[in-house]
């Protein structure tokens, strides 16, 4: 690739006191990539994204954010960075353009640069015919596209969404992330936090982080084939069968899916045969089982498996 | 300084926005105006008071009447016995009871000596104070014309002539005006600087504020400047308030006032950041300012003078800002105090400012980050 680092880390770690919240997390992004980091609550997802805005200093290993080192020069990466978190951080008793112009003077710009910004965003956003309406008035879609157009005001090479998208409706969501997209296109590197596994398949490249560690990081199709599974789908709920197939170890994961199964396991099984097995054990008939792809949902459930089972 | 205007600016905007407690910051000073420079005079006069005489004499009569007539007392009508008189006491008809002995005219006109009884209700020791002085005054004057009518004299060997300075009338809203300023920049320069930082917090606009390359210094600063405004306009509107409802001047210098005001108003200010970094939310802030509050009110010296309090609570109210502000805005505006009078409280205050500044930012850089 050789494509130009926006972000490297070298074994960061962070401790509160004896509390590891992030060990050995060592990750490279790339210029005008759209980077997920996965992960349960308390994972470490926070603690990891604060350190690389120069929030908080780690307490071992390195990093280099646009440039700047984290631990020494967290101003410098603080101007070159946008930040923007699921709260939609703008002032409700502020209108739209109050809001945007109160954002570029936070970032410096001033006088008739500061003004030039805010309509050229004001225009790309389209939000134009609301300039004026207090941004406590406006409806879950559009606070969150005031507050990415916040976020981008002083013209970032690189933007930090923390679960940008928690609580908003399904058709903001996906509009959310054409604008993502078309962000990321024009060159600025998005790195993103999200629970959502469909969220996770549009970045570019994933890192998956659990208890306080990188688990895996790559491409969704390369943690994918790491991971190596195979997944079936039956319609058929019968406790027996559940029973059978959550008792067989060459079984990964059962998961009932409303009056479905999903069964996964590794690539060496093959998980339709292991269904029609457990069917046929509970004397249940049905339309046999039908392989399917393997989702990220999959890929993570099993690596927090494995790592259940190491600990 | 663009970010720190770019605060000032959006903190102005959100103020102007929330009539409420724009409305508030108005109405404060003048409600409160009102309400001490009106309602609150320590200067009792008017006590009901029942007379049990005894003598019934046109002497006994007289003595009485002037006792009423020095405006310290009222007469709410005669008792017959002591048992009535304990009763009247007791009812709260009366608050004072003046006991005049059988044959007190008798006494008196044969030379010998007589002694009248004046009884006071104690469970309100502030508004019987001035008739027990008015009653005490009167009939040491008559005792000492009496002797010295005997001595043939016709001036007392030794007089006392006092001069009250500042306030020749011993008016109340005289002193309550400028201690008003005192109270009313500490209760709205602490509350608002809490709850604008709490707000934040709980709106999470805070941690947006914290991931800008804002600077500690300039986001402090930034939010504090419009408070400083509100605070000196506060500050203008008790005084004119004071001058022309109460007719309370300053006599001093003006821009001194308005100089040392700043380091009053800073105290407030960082007493108020001091509590945001402790509150979570802004009721919490909002309580916290209230009870703080309490104490500037009872032992700064506002409503009650600190030397008649015990020695722990005279400590106590040093650490107050208000207690020596009080001091200083008194002296400059009833007094006209200069520079040079007020160093003493000018230092302490400086001694409070300089302990919270660094308390503050201490907190502050721990909690934020």
């Amino acid at each position: 690739m050789g494509a130009e680092l926006v972000v490297e880390t070298a074994g960061l770690g962070r401790t509160f006191g004896k509390l590891v919240a992030v060990r050995d997390v060592s990750l490279s992004v790339r210029r005008g990539e759209i980077f997920g980091i996965l992960g349960p609550n308390g994972a470490g997802k926070s603690t990891t994204i604060r350190m690389l805005c120069g929030l908080l200093t780690p307490t071992s290993g390195r990093g280099t954010v646009a440039g700047f080192d984290i631990a020494s020069e967290p101003e410098k990466v603080k101007t070159r960075i946008g930040y923007m978190t699921q709260r939609f951080s703008l002032y409700e008793d502020l209108t739209v353009r109050e809001n945007l112009l109160f954002y570029a003077g936070l970032y410096g710009l001033s006088g008739a640069r500061r003004r030039e910004r805010v309509a050229e965003v004001l225009a790309r956003n389209g939000l134009e015919d609301r300039r004026d309406q207090l941004a406590g008035t406006l409806s879950g879609g559009w606070k969150q596209r005031v507050a990415l157009a916040c976020a981008m005001l002083h013209e970032p090479p690189l933007v930090f969404l923390d679960e940008p998208t928690a609580g908003v409706d399904p058709v903001s969501r996906r509009a959310f992330w054409e604008e993502i997209h078309r962000i990321a296109t024009e060159g600025t590197t998005v790195i993103v936090t999200t629970h959502y596994m469909d969220e996770a398949e549009r970045c570019h490249r994933l890192a998956f982080v659990f208890r306080g560690a990188l688990l895996d990081t790559g491409t969704p199709a390369e943690i994918l084939a790491r991971r190596a599974l195979r997944v079936a789908e039956v319609d058929c709920a019968a406790r027996p069968v559940l029973d059978a197939l959550r008792a067989d170890r060459r079984v990964e994961e059962v998961a009932p899916f409303g009056a479905r199964l999903r069964v996964t396991t590794r690539r060496e099984h093959d998980p339709a045969a292991l269904v029609r097995e457990a069917m046929a054990a509970a004397g249940v008939a049905g339309d046999g089982p039908v392989e399917v792809r393997a989702n990220l949902e999959d890929a993570f459930v099993s690596m927090v498996r494995d790592d259940a089972r190491r600990a | 300084m663009t970010r720190l205007l770019a605060i000032a600016w959006k903190e102005l905007l959100q103020l102007r926005r929330d009539r409420l407690t724009l409305a508030m910051m108005v109405m404060l000073p003048i409600v409160q105006i009102v309400l001490f420079g009106w309602a609150i005079d320590t200067d009792v006069r008017h006590i009901p008071t029942t007379v049990l005489d005894q003598d019934r004499t046109a002497a006994s009569r007289e003595l009485a009447a002037s006792l009423m007539a020095t405006g310290s007392c009222d007469p709410v009508g005669e008792v017959r016995d002591p048992a009535e008189l304990s009763a009247a006491l007791r009812s709260g008809r009366a608050k004072v009871g003046l006991v005049i002995p059988a044959r007190y005219a008798e006494r008196l006109a044969l030379g010998r000596p007589a002694a009248v009884q004046l009884v006071v209700d104690g469970s309100d020791p502030q508004s019987v104070a001035s008739a027990t002085s008015a009653a005490g005054g009167l009939v040491a004057q008559r005792a000492m014309a009496m002797v010295l009518a005997r001595a043939g004299a016709r001036e007392a060997p030794l007089s006392l002539e006092s001069t009250t300075w500042y306030n020749p009338d011993l008016r109340t809203a005289v002193n309550v005006v400028p201690g008003l300023v005192g109270v009313i920049l500490t209760m709205t320069m602490v509350m608002l600087t809490a709850m604008a930082v709490a707000r934040e917090r709980e709106r999470g606009t805070l941690e947006q504020l914290v991931v800008s390359p804002i600077r500690k210094w300039e986001l402090v600063v930034g939010k504090i400047l419009p408070f400083v405004m509100i605070g000196y306009v506060q500050m203008t509107l008790v005084l004119i308030a004071g001058y022309v409802v109460f007719d309370v001047p300053v006599v001093g210098s003006l821009p001194l006032l308005y100089a040392l005001a700043f380091g009053f108003i800073a105290a407030n200010l960082a007493l108020g950041l001091f509590f945001s970094t402790l509150a979570r939310t802004q009721q919490q802030a909002m309580q916290m300012s209230f009870f703080f509050l309490l104490p500037n009110i009872l032992l700064s010296g506002f409503m009650f003078p600190r030397e008649g309090m015990p020695r722990p609570a005279q400590w106590l109210s040093e650490a107050l800002p208000l207690t020596h502000f009080l001091k200083i805005i008194r002296g400059i505006a009833l007094r006209g105090a200069g520079f040079d009078d007020l160093q003493g409280s000018l230092l302490r205050l400086a001694v409070i400012l300089a302990v919270l500044v660094t308390l503050t930012s201490l907190r502050f850089r721990k909690n934020l980050a």
